[in-house]
């Protein structure tokens, strides 16, 4: 533990789950300091200057969003904090809820206090059930302490936060749709403008946040936003939790300050602690199964030659031809011995079955992907389908009501650009392609592939 | 009032119009609509035939918008710039959405109700191609009897929600509405259940395709044999203004008066429209114009189009 954590710094210490012991490692002081101290604005001003970003996938700056809550309407207004987490490869919100608890609910009410908020939610997915207990437990010893109910710690300020279960689908984890779950009506995505900041729950003006962008807030009222500022690398300030799997010798969780290099982060024995079985690294998926998947050559360098950090910017670099994106945080990493056409098809099957169905593209677009992919996985490919599911996913891109739509075609577009010569062998070798995988194929070389 | 222009033409609108209904007004080059309805509110957004591309966001933001839009749903500024059949990018979009919406649709036209009177067959043709690059099995369904009147064969539906729209705006109770997800997503009862209301049967008007079908009408005859007058009787639920549908001196089937863009004028109850079905019941007006551009159009006079002033609901 060499390095600043501002998140996990407590999180093993078995005590810090209840109320008392989360106080006596230091907790609920940014809500002292937030309501004796400061002005609502004064807490939203903290979080513009500490440069914190959504960690819900887009990375859009907190304080920004914060300062665009509609404030002309005496409609009462919400803070939604969105514990969906649904995306494959993502886990990291999990960790905070299940150890921290309480860190959660104390970023709610600085958040919620900022915001001019008296009524809060966190919207979990329902697959976490247990973790709603324990939610629930620690919401119960936040009221009995007095740090939720009417006259929060004896000021004029009152808040009820709740924690309401969703029905087990990803798109609940998209922000409008969640907000029409929450409602109670089916998780469509609502089309936008109006936005939440305007109208948002029940025609209200409401702020979605990220479980872990709202755990930063305590850290940033506490130490200062220009403080929480210096860390990390330009404009991507603080820590990231990444959740890492695939094949690697040490998944999990962890807290890493943005800037540190893709290949420390892969190799150092601080982290993922390098591939299983000395194999080669063959491909990664940085950000969660939406963000384009990297081909070797592209991981630990960019396409200029520099080297990938663990930064918004720098996994970003080289746009959707040689770069891809930070995103929630799960870091999916392949070995030699993967196959990305098979991985391709997983991901599509997630996407196919996840689709709420409301617009065309994306309803009809997935469940083709998905059998075009299947088909091509199974050694009944043709040739002309590896263009054909190039085209399907341009139609998709774009083209749809919420992000979803990106998000299920961006995984297939990075994987025919990058790993062309892969999807090929699995239409010339269709028997071998059923017994055996490709292996690196030209995921390595140096060249830069023709795309398509 | 803000200037729009699209497709090269500029027009004055009022603060919150759309870009279709502002297309609608111009009168050319309308961008296709499968799902917005300008009667029912909240409609649109969800076919993605209606995709524009917005070239200069306002005067005071020349940018251009990053991705196409849904026209339907887009509100214009003044000094916006759109572009639409000008723009190859939206006619390959808009190719693609049709190619999309196509296939799981059953291509059923011969046996179906809708033919020649159906907005995907008409888009088929205009944005189609000849042949389908899908050849994966399609998705199928059940028939279901909702009701007396009403047929679901929701294999054909391309959940447009125009229908569920209609049960939530016009009845007092829904009964039906959509359950499950992606392309498993269906219009059901859920539990077979009987819609059964007044306005109930303006779900058959509204749907685009043939997915919702009067049974009263059922193969009795192909709609572009049957010649439409417009009539109207005394009713004491709705306007009673219709179009009847004749072969010979018989009425095979009633519905709402359409408009060029294939929007009911005035919804009509149930009475007028499945129990009324003697020539006696009505007064006749006249012959009904058809849109010439529509199948059903062949086997008729050209008639001038009666020219339709969309409504305009105001900025939300
Ligand atoms: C399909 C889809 C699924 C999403 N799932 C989640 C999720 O599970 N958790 C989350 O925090 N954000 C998710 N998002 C992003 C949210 O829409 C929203 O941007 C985010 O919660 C905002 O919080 P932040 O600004 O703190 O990141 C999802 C977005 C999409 C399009
Ligand atoms: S893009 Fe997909 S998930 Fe999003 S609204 Fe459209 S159908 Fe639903
Ligand atoms: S049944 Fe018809 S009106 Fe209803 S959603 Fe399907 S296509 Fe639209
Ligand atoms: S008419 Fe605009 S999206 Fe359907």
């Amino acid at each position: 533990m060499s390095r600043l954590k501002i998140l996990t710094e407590h999180i093993n210490k078995p005590e810090i789950t209840g109320i008392e012991g989360y106080i006596k490692n230091g907790g609920y002081r940014s809500v002292e300091k937030a309501l004796k101290k400061m002005q609502p604005d004064e807490v939203t001003e903290e979080v513009k200057k500490s440069g914190l970003r959504g960690r819900g996938g887009a990375g859009f700056p907190t304080g920004m969003k914060w300062s665009f809550i509609f404030k002309g309407s005496d409609k009462p207004r919400y803070l939604l904090c969105n514990a969906d987490e649904s995306e494959p490869g993502t886990f990291k919100d999990r960790l905070l809820m299940e150890k921290i608890p309480h860190l959660l609910v104390e970023g709610m009410i600085v958040s919620s206090f900022a915001l001019g908020v008296r009524t809060a939610y966190i919207y979990i997915r329902g697959e976490y059930m247990y973790i709603m207990h324990i939610l629930q437990q620690a919401i119960d010893e936040a009221y009995a302490k007095g740090y939720l109910g009417e006259n929060v710690l004896g000021s004029s300020y009152s808040l009820d936060l709740h924690v309401h279960p969703g029905g087990g689908a990803y798109i609940c984890g998209e922000e409008t749709a969640l907000i029409e779950s929450l409602e109670g009506k089916r998780g469509n995505p609502r089309i936008k403008p109006p936005f939440p900041a305007v109208e948002g729950l029940w025609g209200c003006p409401t702020i979605v946040n990220n479980v872990e962008t709202i755990c930063k807030v305590p850290f940033i009222i506490n130490e200062g936003g220009e403080a929480y500022a210096k860390i990390g690398i330009g404009a991507s300030t603080g820590t990231k939790l990444i959740s890492a799997c695939g094949n690697i010798n040490k998944p999990g969780v962890y807290e890493i300050e943005l800037g540190v290099p893709v290949e420390e982060f892969i190799y150092s024995d601080e982290y993922c602690g390098g591939i299983k079985g000395g194999k080669q690294l063959k491909a990664l998926v940085p950000g969660g199964s939406s963000v384009p998947i990297l081909p070797q050559r592209l991981i630990t360098t960019t396409a200029k030659g520099e080297p990938r950090l663990m930064s918004y910017e720098s996994l970003a670099d080289g746009g959707f031809a040689t770069g891809s994106m930070l995103g929630s945080g799960g870091f999916i990493v392949f070995d030699e011995d993967q196959c990305v056409v098979r991985n391709t098809w997983n991901f599509s099957r997630f996407y196919h079955h996840e689709s709420c169905g409301q617009c065309s593209p994306c309803r009809e677009g997935t469940g083709w992907m998905e059998k075009i992919l299947h088909r091509l996985e199974h050694g009944h490919g043709r040739m002309e389908d590896i263009d054909l599911l190039w085209d399907v996913q341009r139609k998709i891109e774009g083209n749809t009501i919420c992000p979803f739509g990106d998000a299920a075609a961006w995984p297939v577009a990075a994987a025919i650009r990058h790993f062309r010569d892969e999807f090929e062998w699995h239409v010339l070798q269709p028997q071998e392609a059923t017994r055996r995988n490709y292996g690196m194929g030209r995921s390595a070389e140096p060249i830069e592939q023709v795309t398509v | 009032m803000p200037k729009v222009t699209i497709d090269n033409i500029t027009i004055d609108v009022a603060p919150g119009t759309t870009i279709l209904n502002a297309a609608r007004m111009i009168g050319e080059n309308v961008p296709p609509a499968m799902c917005y309805y300008s009667k029912l509110k909240g409609s649109g957004g969800k076919c993605r035939v209606c995709l524009v591309k917005v070239t200069k966001s306002s005067e005071q933001n020349p940018r251009g918008m990053p991705k196409l839009v849904a026209s339907c749903c887009t509100q214009i500024a003044d000094g916006m710039v759109v572009e639409n059949v000008t723009s190859p990018e939206v006619i390959e979009a808009r190719k693609g959405v049709v190619e999309l919406l196509l296939i799981n649709h059953p291509l059923d036209c011969p046996v179906c109700d809708q033919a020649g009177e159906c907005h995907l067959q008409d888009l088929s043709y205009e944005h189609g191609a000849a042949t389908t690059r899908y050849d994966f099995g399609r998705r199928t369904f059940d028939k279901i009897d909702i009701g007396p009147y009403i047929q679901l064969h929701m294999t054909r539906c391309i959940l447009c929600y125009r229908c569920v729209y209609v049960a939530d705006q016009l009845t007092n109770e829904r009964r039906h509405g959509i359950i499950n997800r992606g392309d498993a997503a269906e219009i059901s009862t859920y539990i077979q259940n009987v819609i059964d209301n007044d306005f109930s049967g303006n779900v058959i008007d509204v749907c685009p395709v043939g997915a919702l079908t009067d049974k009263t009408f059922r193969f009795k005859s192909r709609v572009w044999f049957t010649k439409p007058m417009n009539a109207h009787r005394n009713c004491d639920k709705c306007s009673g203004k219709v179009t009847l549908w004749f072969q010979g001196e018989e009425v095979l089937r009633v519905t709402g008066r359409k408009d060029n863009y294939g929007e009911v004028d005035e919804f009509i109850c149930n009475t007028c429209r499945f129990e009324t079905k003697q020539k006696s019941d009505w007064v006749i007006e006249g012959p009904r114009r058809i849109d010439t551009h529509s199948v059903i159009a062949q086997n008729h006079l050209p008639y001038e189009l009666d020219v339709v002033h969309p409504q305009i609901e105001a900025a939300q």
